[in-house]
């Protein structure tokens, strides 16, 4: 079977298309996967024992489960119980939640990193504890996670071609309407491939550059 | 009421065939990792340059499109590979390119004094590498490998899409000949969930027993 460049041309725009709804899930999910992870970091130093380990033994659930799983199971049981979803959002919780439980380590870590001169320094200064986490632990814990977390939301992007398990109408999906409907492969496989290579290189680069910026966590 | 026990012995042999993926592909995926991981560090140029566009390529797309570019594109070019083989195939390739940057990072981290001691005892390269480095270069690597096991375990569910009787395959077809979506969908994730905690608990133990007689030679 040979490479056909106007077949290629013909079914750009639909790839296109799907490559919009494959950035915007991966945005939304970004999102939500950086609220989730940082309300699993809070909950995990919680003094209440019921819900540190109540909300870690669920985060190491979902970090042991295929994703894809996770999302039949909010795709077709929550239906069950009154809980109807659009495709594209039960998709972007599906990633939050998931990569959620990724990213609550590297708060965990970021957290760990600061010194614990800090944490007394604001005792002393008699801050209480949401000044100490807004205006002290906050501020510098953050700065070094972002190459870590940008590094999860980079996973993250090459995982959402899941979603066109649950009918969401992102890249893969489309890819594989048009390879059905012409019944050629070839094309629309290939530069499905092609297309998350070429991002994937480019957020490398964006990586490296927010490393430099940012510095690494130290482990 | 549903006569479950039948649908439990279907849900038992896609479990049987997770199980058989995730062996098969972890053993193809940690040939994989040595040779790209050893190769990255070799003298040669082309065999370093072969090893970093396999991993770059391989960490770059997403594990679901390698699968489908496995079972739908090299049909075209001549290469048949049943489900299996092709589910294989990708999960190995794609956890190997992960695993390579581990035993790099772990060959690595093993401290100078140790290559100069091998030259000081006149150690081959193949000799010192074999003898000096990798037994302590195994330990650092093995909790990785662990992830990357369960990663791979997770990946799996994928292959359900290329009609491979894994656990989430029969899952959906539970679902579909019983209408009931909680109960398969819930008996996977544990299922998943358990097969997680072997791979850890086993990784674990490994661990001990290799670090055996290593006490207060590592820091």
């Amino acid at each position: 079977m040979e490479w056909d460049w106007n077949f290629v041309w013909e079914i750009m725009p639909t790839l296109i298309q799907g490559v919009k709804i494959t950035i915007l899930a991966t945005l939304l999910g970004s999102v939500l996967a950086a609220i989730v992870g940082l309300a699993i970091a809070l909950a995990r130093r919680s003094p209440n024992k019921g819900l540190s380990r109540t909300v870690g033994f669920l985060a190491e659930f979902i970090r042991g489960t295929p994703l894809l799983v996770q999302l039949y199971f909010i795709f077709y049981v929550l239906p069950d119980i009154g809980i109807l979803l659009p495709p594209l959002v039960a998709g972007v919780i599906g990633l939050g939640l998931h990569y959620g439980t990724y990213t609550a380590e590297v708060y965990r870590a970021g957290i760990d990193n600061v010194p614990r001169g800090q944490w007394e320094a604001a005792k002393a200064c008699n801050l209480n504890a949401r000044q100490t986490w807004t205006h002290i632990i906050m501020p510098q814990a953050i700065p070094p996670m972002i190459p870590a977390l940008a590094n999860y939301f980079i996973a993250m992007f090459k995982e959402t071609p899941l979603l066109s398990a649950i009918t969401v109408l992102e890249l893969m999906n489309q890819a594989k309407s048009v390879a059905n409907t012409y019944y050629r492969y070839v094309e629309p496989m290939t530069l499905v491939g092609a297309f998350f290579l070429v991002i994937s290189l480019f957020s490398v680069v964006l990586l490296r550059w927010l490393e430099r910026r940012y510095g690494r966590i130290e482990k | 009421m549903t006569q479950w026990s039948g649908y439990f012995g279907l849900i038992l042999q896609g479990a049987l065939v997770t199980i058989e993926l995730t062996l098969m592909g972890s053993v193809l995926a940690l040939i994989m990792a040595f040779l790209a991981g050893l190769g990255r560090l070799s003298r040669f140029f082309a065999v370093r340059a072969l090893a970093t566009a396999y991993i770059e390529f391989f960490r770059g797309t997403s594990i679901f499109v390698q699968l489908f570019w496995a079972y739908f594109v090299l049909p075209f070019i001549g290469i048949s590979l049943t489900p299996l083989q092709a589910g294989v195939l990708a999960l190995g390739l794609n956890v190997g390119a992960y695993g390579a940057e581990v035993v790099r990072g772990a060959i690595q981290s093993i401290g100078r004094e140790q290559y100069e001691a091998c030259i000081a005892v006149n150690l081959g390269r193949w000799q010192s590498m074999r003898h000096v480095i990798l037994p302590q270069a195994l330990l650092v690597m093995l909790p990785t490998f662990g992830n990357n096991a369960i990663e791979l375990l997770k990946a799996t569910a994928v292959v359900s899409l290329i009609s491979l009787t894994d656990l989430t395959f029969q899952a959906q077809v539970v679902r579909s000949q019983t209408g009931n979506t909680m109960v398969p969908f819930t008996t996977i994730l544990v299922i998943y969930f358990g097969l997680a905690l072997i791979i850890s608990w086993g990784v674990r133990s490994l661990e001990r027993r290799m670090a055996r007689g290593l006490d207060g030679v590592r820091v």
